[in-house]
């Protein structure tokens, strides 16, 4: 399974910090995305509305790279630390 | 070089982390850099401050490294509180030790610029009747640019 984790002002719009998702093929970020948006209105409202980071297994991605089961997708805002 | 890298709910001490920076032979500068938790409004209750854990000192960890890249360094430190921090209250702490004052002082700044926009934590301050989660601000995302494409390496 790849799982799906959620930060910040996002965890708390989607109300969930974790979700697990089967991807038996190598699938691009921006893919999911689109294929996360069809859940609901507020999904597709909160995944739309941000400038939206990742990161794939703890490292900074770019949405074109790809995920599969076993991965760790991170999704969140600008950071603002410090 | 020695690194020490801390991400922590517990207060730090400015002048423990400054002894344990100006302890090698080779450095003539130690700069430090202490952040605190601002209140522009007056009625501020908290910060909080959440993280991404199994990321964030892994972050921290490779900024420490570009750093390295660019700067002789002796010693660096670099700690982030996470968790409800009070008005006035310690939220960062990035020390560094060179040879000369330059590279300390911009290996240090480096360090905190990209900090900013480059190491998953995300602030929420918590007032009175309401919350709000702090947005990420374009001269953060400035000043992290400035050092791309520059390689300086000032003694």
């Amino acid at each position: 399974m790849l799982t799906i984790k959620f930060f910040a002002v996002l965890r708390e719009r989607l109300a969930t910090d974790e979700i697990q998702l089967d991807v038996t093929e190598s699938t691009p970020v921006s893919e999911l995305l689109e294929q996360l948006k069809q859940r609901s209105e507020k999904w597709h409202k909160e995944l739309s509305r941000y400038d939206l980071l990742c990161a794939i297994n703890h490292e900074f991605a770019d949405p074109a790279a790809t995920v599969r089961n076993g991965d760790e997708l991170a999704l969140f805002p600008p950071v603002t630390g410090g | 070089m020695t690194v020490n890298v801390s991400v922590q709910n517990d207060d730090f001490n400015v002048g423990e982390l400054y002894n344990q920076l100006a302890t090698d032979s080779r450095s003539g500068a130690v700069a430090t850099f202490c952040g605190l938790v601002r209140d522009d409004s007056g009625d501020l209750k908290a910060l909080e401050l959440e993280h991404y854990p199994q990321m964030t000192e892994k972050a921290l960890h490779g900024i420490v490294e570009q750093a390295q890249q660019r700067w002789p360094l002796q010693r660096v430190t670099v700690i982030h509180r996470v968790g409800y921090l009070r008005v006035n209250e310690q939220i960062v702490f990035v020390g560094v030790a060179s040879g000369h004052r330059d590279a300390a002082f911009e290996a240090t700044r480096f360090i905190m610029d990209y900090l900013k926009t480059r190491a998953p934590f995300w602030k929420k301050e918590h007032y009175a009747d309401k919350t709000h989660w702090v947005e990420a601000k374009q001269s953060d995302d400035e000043a992290a640019k400035r050092w791309q494409g520059s390689e300086s390496c000032g003694d």
